[in-house]
């Protein structure tokens, strides 16, 4: 399996909520530790979408149990929850 | 004192009153209409509100509409009709089938669940749409199906496929909400919307469909009063008696595991909890359920405020017009 670092996935999440949610506005992005619900800025609705992306782009699956703010509530999360799902 | 359920207890006789007197104002001096629409589900909501309308402005002045389709429970047609012959006022029957069917309304749904069950047959599987419950992170829905053999299998929708499940289903809410002005025009009434709070605050309707309306005469109320109201405005214990459904599926479909983490009952206290600053732990006492539970629910009300604020919002200009004010 190819591994992904942090650093890496934290790029990737940035690119895709600056694109799809801001429009490009890239002087918005999310700080890496943002809480999406507390900020606002990605709603659930959101979160699945970030899902939906991030099972597309490193080919990983995600269960019903890990839809958790653990796992999904900041760009910082997020990628620690690919590195652990890309065995990382 | 110890926080319970109790909190919900009004006065039905003044507070019908004082709904009454705002729809006669409202209705007459704001909208400037002759009347109201009442779509009638066979419902508690929609009973009550036709209840209500009728009490503030005769029987003369309420038109029923019952609109029926494909996947409505076969009990709908009698429920709301009891309701137009109770309370005596003019209704009529739209059957939806036919415009749904040309809006490719449940061919577009039945693609949808064909991403998860490749084997799906409307005409001889069921299916509904499911809430995932309480304590269980964010909120995503599975389809569940069941067999023409009778076996139920459930699988969490992909975003996509979730939204065009959901968009196709909404033409149903939009189409009766067409046919509601199609008669408000004729008739130069206006239309009613029947949510209660719950529905109202968790944004728990379709925007441009049973969202849309010109009068919401209950959508202060928590859903425990709307039955508490509805009895004692008369509506038929058949209704009163019937647990809350979407009648939007074809599998039966409880709106609490559709949209509310819990029992309307529970999800009301919550919600009255949460709204007057009641500690978790005190709502979790008298609900005899856990702390962390309603926490959980705390956060997933405020939650669904966020996500379903949109639905709320009028159409957002980019320049104020300041001589058109809302």
């Amino acid at each position: 399996m190819v591994r992904v670092t942090a650093e890496e996935a934290q790029q990737a999440i940035t690119a895709f909520i600056v694109e799809n949610f801001l429009f490009g506005n890239a002087k918005e992005a999310p700080a890496p530790a943002a809480s999406f619900l507390e900020t606002g800025l990605v709603d659930s609705t959101g979160v699945l979408e970030i899902v939906s992306f991030l099972e597309g782009k490193y080919g990983i699956s995600v269960g019903d149990d890990e839809l958790t703010p653990q796992n999904l509530d900041s760009v910082a999360n997020l990628a620690a929850f690919v590195v652990r799902k890309k065995g990382g | 004192m110890a926080f319970s359920t109790s909190v919900l207890t009004m006065n039905l006789e003044a507070e019908a009153e004082r709904i009454c007197g705002e729809i006669r104002r409202v209705v007459g001096q704001v909208l400037k209409r002759r009347g109201v629409i009442v779509a009638l589900s066979g419902g508690i909501d929609s009973s009550c509100v036709a209840a209500l309308c009728t009490r503030a402005l005769g029987k003369d002045r309420v038109f029923g509409l019952h609109m029926p389709e494909r996947d409505s429970s076969s009990e709908t047609l009698s429920l709301s009709t009891s309701i137009s012959d109770t309370f005596g006022f003019e209704s009529t029957v739209e059957i939806l089938t036919p415009i749904l069917d040309g809006l490719r309304c449940y061919e577009r749904r039945d693609d949808a669940i064909r991403e998860v069950f490749p084997d799906f047959d409307a005409k001889t599987w069921k299916s509904k749409i499911v809430l995932g419950g309480v304590g269980q992170g964010y909120n995503a829905y599975s389809v569940v199906v069941e067999t023409p053999s009778g076996e139920i299998k459930r699988q969490r929708l992909p975003l996509k496929a979730y939204l065009q499940v959901v968009a196709a289903t909404n033409f149903k809410q939009r189409t009766r909400k067409m046919l509601e002005y199609f008669h408000g025009d004729r008739l130069h009434y206006a239309v009613t919307g029947t949510p209660n709070r719950l529905e109202y605050d968790q944004g728990f309707f379709v925007k441009g469909g049973d969202g849309l309306a010109d009068i919401k005469p209950i959508a202060h109320l928590y859903k425990t009063q709307v039955y508490a109201m509805a009895e004692h405005l008369g509506v038929p214990q058949d209704i009163c008696n019937r647990a809350p459904t979407t009648d939007t599926y074809s599998l039966p479909q409880g709106q609490d595991e559709f949209y509310f983490s819990l029992p309307y009952p529970q999800m009301d206290a919550c919600l009255w909890g949460k709204n007057h600053g009641v500690p978790a732990a005190e709502v979790a006492a008298a609900l005899s359920l856990t702390t962390e539970q309603v926490e959980w629910v705390y956060k997933d009300i405020d939650q669904k405020r966020s996500t379903t604020r949109y639905l709320h919002l009028s159409p957002q200009l980019c320049q104020e017009v300041s001589e058109i004010t809302h």
